[in-house]
């Protein structure tokens, strides 16, 4: 199957007072109809950034896309005019984020919201806009829709105003969804709930998913593949039973010993990754995981290792693995 | 016992009438006892709004209890006058989730350390020094970080200073409000470590208050988990996450995403949001959400007793 979603040598980056910050670095990926793929990474490895130059929603200036190309279903999003773009938005990718009110209007029913959505991508009245928002908070199993869609975005939990974002997002059936962290201000229970029905509304609209997160977890239970990012680049890719069975990069294999397994029962100690996340403009010279690596060799600090199969279907940049 | 709370409430006014009068209250704990032994860690855990962190902030005074007793090396706290208060803060300190905000970023972080010495009038200025120097060492921090500000450390070494901070008059007992949500992973496990190296050395006693059963797990002796205000179930680690008896107990360890994808866990999710603090479901607090529920679950509040030895289950249906 072709691949709805393909990402190729993207490179963003922004001009500010510090200097030249490097945000992403020519990173390349493709996400099939139906396939979750996440973006793994800590706070500052450009994941966000990633999505955001995805959707054309990086502040332009400071920001600037600076190479690379973002195909869906064959259209170079990044050649198009803003108008042109526009139509793209919500018809055939959307995004959800972390806090839903950042997508939300506090001015605006629920409902109409959902609504204008339809309205600006299809040639609908707005009595069957209104009555598409309402089957589409159902589809998200608001309980009460008709209900729901009168109400503020202020009135409703922290789980259902997710739900909203998530129909907002759908409605117009887009072929790929970006959901950037969409769970990490969520309580467990509801995370569960909001991360099942993402899962659920991918296998019936057939969307293909972009899952942004620093949760190892959330990605081991709802990923089928994932790249790894640091410090702007990817650093490993492949499925996510590969990866976690095979961490191949040492800043993989540090992440999944640092965390804590639930259900591991007596603790052993956690295994750091001594320092920090390096300066996006200020990166070492060779690979920029270098000075946290207790494996790192005197190639690594001079040359930035490229991405290589390691094992089938298993790609990893590190000169030492 | 180094720290015994018993029946501890609190309640704010939530709404209040015409003339000021309040007309309802959230209870934000609502009854709840534990106590932590010498060199133990209680993981409290539970959902946004469960009252856990108002626990965290009765047991140390820094919000007024509404009633209940906490003891801390056999005195009764609650009621103390400020400046025995102040005393008895020596000994038990906390360190919170944000080390952004709970640091003044106008003060060097080795005043910031030294300050609890300098209010207590501990020590001469040369004295203060080489201890503000000792404590440093203890939480992995560099001599000459003194003379920087906060913005100049990353997340981990401000929760480090953080950690300084409470050390520094030497505590029995530690209230750690998610001490580690605000840090990337990578750095979490420098802080936990860091906390459980302390504890094993210095027999320090921790409340931990985390949402994050897996960090809970790694850390506690024993766990409690909250729902609404109330403890649910209560009892050592090994058996509350091998064995758990309340329903929300599993439901909150089936809904955590297990970092391991070659485990695919028949889910199955608890429905609905926790309801309002203000408008507490009558009965049993969980019915509406509980798969289990029964008709007296919906009268009948459940209460918090004790199913086996050391084993407490707020449950009508556990057995």
């Amino acid at each position: 199957m072709a691949p709805v979603l393909e990402v190729s040598g993207l490179s963003t980056v922004f001009h500010t007072r510090a200097g030249l910050v490097r945000a992403v670095q020519d990173v390349s990926f493709s996400v099939e109809a139906g396939e979750t793929l996440a973006i793994v990474g800590e706070s500052g490895c450009g994941k966000t950034m990633t999505a955001l130059s995805l959707m054309r929603l990086i502040p332009s200036p400071p920001g600037e896309i600076v190479a690379g190309s973002v195909k869906v279903a064959g259209t170079d999003l990044l050649q198009l005019d803003e108008p042109a773009m526009r139509k793209m938005r919500g018809s055939q990718i959307a995004m959800i984020f972390q806090e839903p009110m950042t997508a939300l209007n506090p001015l605006l029913t629920v409902g109409r919201q959902i609504a204008e959505m339809v309205s600006l991508h299809e040639n609908v009245s707005r009595r069957a806009a209104d009555a598409r928002a309402v089957e589409m908070l159902r589809h998200v199993r608001i309980p009460a829709p008709e209900r729901r869609a009168k109400e503020y975005p202020h009135q409703m939990s922290g789980g259902m105003r997710q739900r909203a974002m998530i129909a907002m997002a759908l409605v117009c059936r887009p072929k790929v969804l970006i959901a950037d962290e969409p769970t990490t201000a969520l309580d467990v229970t509801i995370q569960a709930q909001v991360l099942e029905l993402i899962g659920d509304l991918r296998r019936e609209l057939g969307t293909a998913v972009v899952l942004i997160t620093h949760d190892l977890g959330v990605v081991a239970e709802t990923a089928d593949r994932m790249i790894v990012m640091y410090a702007g680049r990817k650093v490993e890719e492949g499925t996510t039973q590969e990866l976690f069975a095979h961490p191949n990069h040492p800043y993989l294999q540090g992440l999944l010993a640092s965390v804590p397994k639930f259900g591991a029962g007596e603790g052993t100690r956690l295994r750091e990754i001594p320092g920090i996340v390096p300066a996006l403009n200020n990166l070492p010279q060779g690979c920029a995981f270098a000075p946290r690596c207790s494996a790192a060799v005197a190639k690594c600090q001079q040359a930035i290792p490229p991405l290589e199969t390691k094992r089938p279907g298993h790609m990893a940049a590190c000169w030492v693995s | 016992m180094l720290l015994d709370v018993t029946d501890l409430r609190k309640t704010f006014p939530a709404r209040t009438g015409l003339f000021g009068n309040v007309i309802d209250h959230v209870h934000a704990v609502d009854g709840v006892s534990f106590s932590i032994a010498e060199g133990r860690t209680l993981g409290l855990v539970g959902e946004s709004g469960c009252g856990k962190s108002t626990v965290g902030r009765a047991i140390l005074r820094l919000i007024e209890p509404s009633s209940g007793a906490i003891r801390f090396e056999g005195n009764d706290i609650v009621g103390l006058p400020a400046d025995r208060m102040r005393e008895l803060r020596r000994r038990m300190q906390i360190v919170f989730q944000d080390p952004y905000s709970s640091l003044n970023p106008r003060k060097r972080a080795g005043d910031i350390v030294a300050e609890p010495l300098l209010v207590h009038g501990i020590a001469n200025a040369a004295e203060r020094r080489d201890m503000t120097l000792a404590i440093f060492a203890k939480v992995g921090l560099q001599p000459r970080q003194m003379g920087l500000f906060p913005h100049q450390f990353s997340g981990g070494q401000r929760q480090r200073i953080s950690i300084a901070r409470a050390l520094a008059l030497g505590p029995r007992f530690i209230v750690a409000d998610e001490p580690v949500s605000a840090l990337d992973v990578s750095v979490q496990a420098q802080v936990i470590n860091l906390l459980m190296d302390l504890q094993a050395r210095d027999g320090l006693s921790y409340l931990f208050i985390s949402h994050n059963l897996a960090v809970v797990e790694h850390v506690s002796h024993d766990v409690a988990v909250m729902y609404l205000g109330r403890i649910v179930e209560h009892t050592d680690k090994s058996t509350i996450f091998a064995r758990p008896l309340h329903p929300y107990t599993k439901a909150l360890m089936a809904a955590v995403p297990v970092a391991d994808p070659s485990v695919r866990r028949d889910k199955a999710h608890v429905m609905g949001d926790v309801p309002s603090p203000i408008d507490r479901p009558k009965g049993c607090h969980f019915h509406p959400r509980c798969p289990l529920a029964e008709p007296r679950c919906r009268i009948e509040e459940p209460l918090l007793r004790e199913v086996r030895p050391g084993h407490r289950v707020a449950c009508h249906l556990a057995a």
